[in-house]
């Protein structure tokens, strides 16, 4: 449902500020938003101070300084540090994308990071991806054959595998769904540019044999249809990929298939 | 569950806008000054169909400043919901989805709504 304010329990309140020991050289502050079940309070914006002399070029680099030498009990999913992962999608500076991939010189003054928005949050920069998971078991990501399995893989030319290219690379990390505001709105119900591009990737693929059963599952007002092309799901995914384009193509595919 | 007293991550209030998300809810804006637009225009042909006497209101509203201020944003309205509506069509057929395709042709679609309520408008002020 629409709700452009946030709940009561929810709105971000003016949080402490970390001064550091030492004046840095070169100081950037990092402005975090903070919120632990433990405290039964709203959340806050906690402000961090880093040198940057002393950390490495990206975002998530000074998330592990902070947490490592500031506050410990700062909270936040990484793990690859590469982009390939997905871990560390967070909204840096007003945009959804990776922690470790985004350049701190790439941000003006103060760099704003809150947790992946209109979602519930567990801690700090953690979000709850239970409905994010299901809905992506629910478009059955996997091979799904009919014909007699071949005595070697079943095989694809060049053109077809190349079909994938642009929807393989995807790595889940939510981004372009929690940046989409019809996501927002209709999350319950509509399963999001991040979904819909993995949905449209067994969909293109010359292997698979349920393409039918696999648009007539998408053909539904909420799951599909809530994309309006506002774009915000293209214009944020750090890996470059186009999910936008990916639902055009399923629509497409629907309506041809009636013709 | 535990959870249930788990915040909302900030949305709307912390998301830097995209030029095309700007657009886009330019578009449902249109969109809902055209409808309230058709009251006026319901109006203004049946006070037509009705006489001069019923007519006299409806000139003296649209020669009001007021009258001029909403009859010139529903032009542009309309002309950008046609060519908003035009890009959509298009990116409906499966074209101009990448990045800046979409910015160029929101940039193109904003200049053609302004072109076409400024000539409608000269044309008008010029009879």
């Amino acid at each position: 449902m629409v709700a452009f304010s946030l709940p009561r329990n929810s709105r971000v309140e003016l949080g402490r500020r970390h001064e550091p020991a030492v004046q840095p050289k070169r100081p950037r502050e990092f402005k975090v938003y903070r919120w632990s079940p433990e405290e039964g309070r709203n959340p806050r914006l906690d402000t961090y101070v880093v040198d940057l002399d002393d950390c490495g070029p990206m975002v998530l680099d000074a998330l592990i300084k902070i947490k490592s030498e500031i506050d410990s009990t700062l909270t936040f999913r990484r793990s690859c540090r590469e982009g390939i992962c997905g871990s560390c999608a967070m909204n840096i500076d007003g945009h959804n994308t990776l922690a470790c991939t985004k350049a701190i010189e790439d941000i003006k003054g103060a760099v704003a990071i809150y947790p992946l928005p209109h979602m519930k949050v567990v801690k700090d920069l953690v979000v709850d991806l239970e409905g994010f998971w299901a809905q992506y078991e629910s478009i059955e990501p996997w091979l799904k054959t009919r014909s007699p399995a071949p005595a070697k893989e079943r095989l694809q030319s060049p053109e077809e595998r190349a079909k994938l290219d642009g929807l393989y690379e995807c790595i889940l990390c939510a981004c372009c769904s929690t940046s989409c505001p019809s996501y927002w709105w209709n999350g319950d119900r509509y399963l999001g540019p991040a979904v819909l591009l993995q949905a449209y990737r067994w969909i293109a693929d010359s292997r698979d044999e349920a393409t039918g059963e696999r648009l007539e599952a998408l053909e539904d007002p909420f799951k599909l249809y809530r994309c309006h092309t506002i774009l915000n799901c293209t214009n944020t995914c750090p890996k470059g990929l186009n999910p936008a384009k990916a639902i055009a193509e399923i629509k497409k595919l629907i309506v041809e298939r009636r013709l | 569950m535990a959870g249930s007293d788990r915040p909302l991550s900030p949305h709307l209030q912390i998301y830097r806008w995209y030029f095309t998300m700007a657009l886009s809810i330019a578009h449902r804006f249109s969109g809902v000054a055209l409808a309230v637009g058709l009251l006026f225009l319901a109006w203004w042909l049946t006070a037509l169909a009705r006489g001069p006497e019923a007519f006299a209101p409806v000139e003296a509203f649209v020669r009001s400043g007021i009258g001029s201020l909403l009859l010139f944003g529903w032009t542009f309205a309309l002309f950008y919901h046609l060519a908003n509506g035009v890009r959509h069509l298009v990116w409906d057929l499966g074209f101009g989805l990448e990045k800046d395709q979409a910015f160029r042709s929101g940039v193109a679609a904003l200049a053609a709504a302004a072109i076409a309520t400024a000539v409608v408008w000269i044309t008008v002020l010029a009879l």
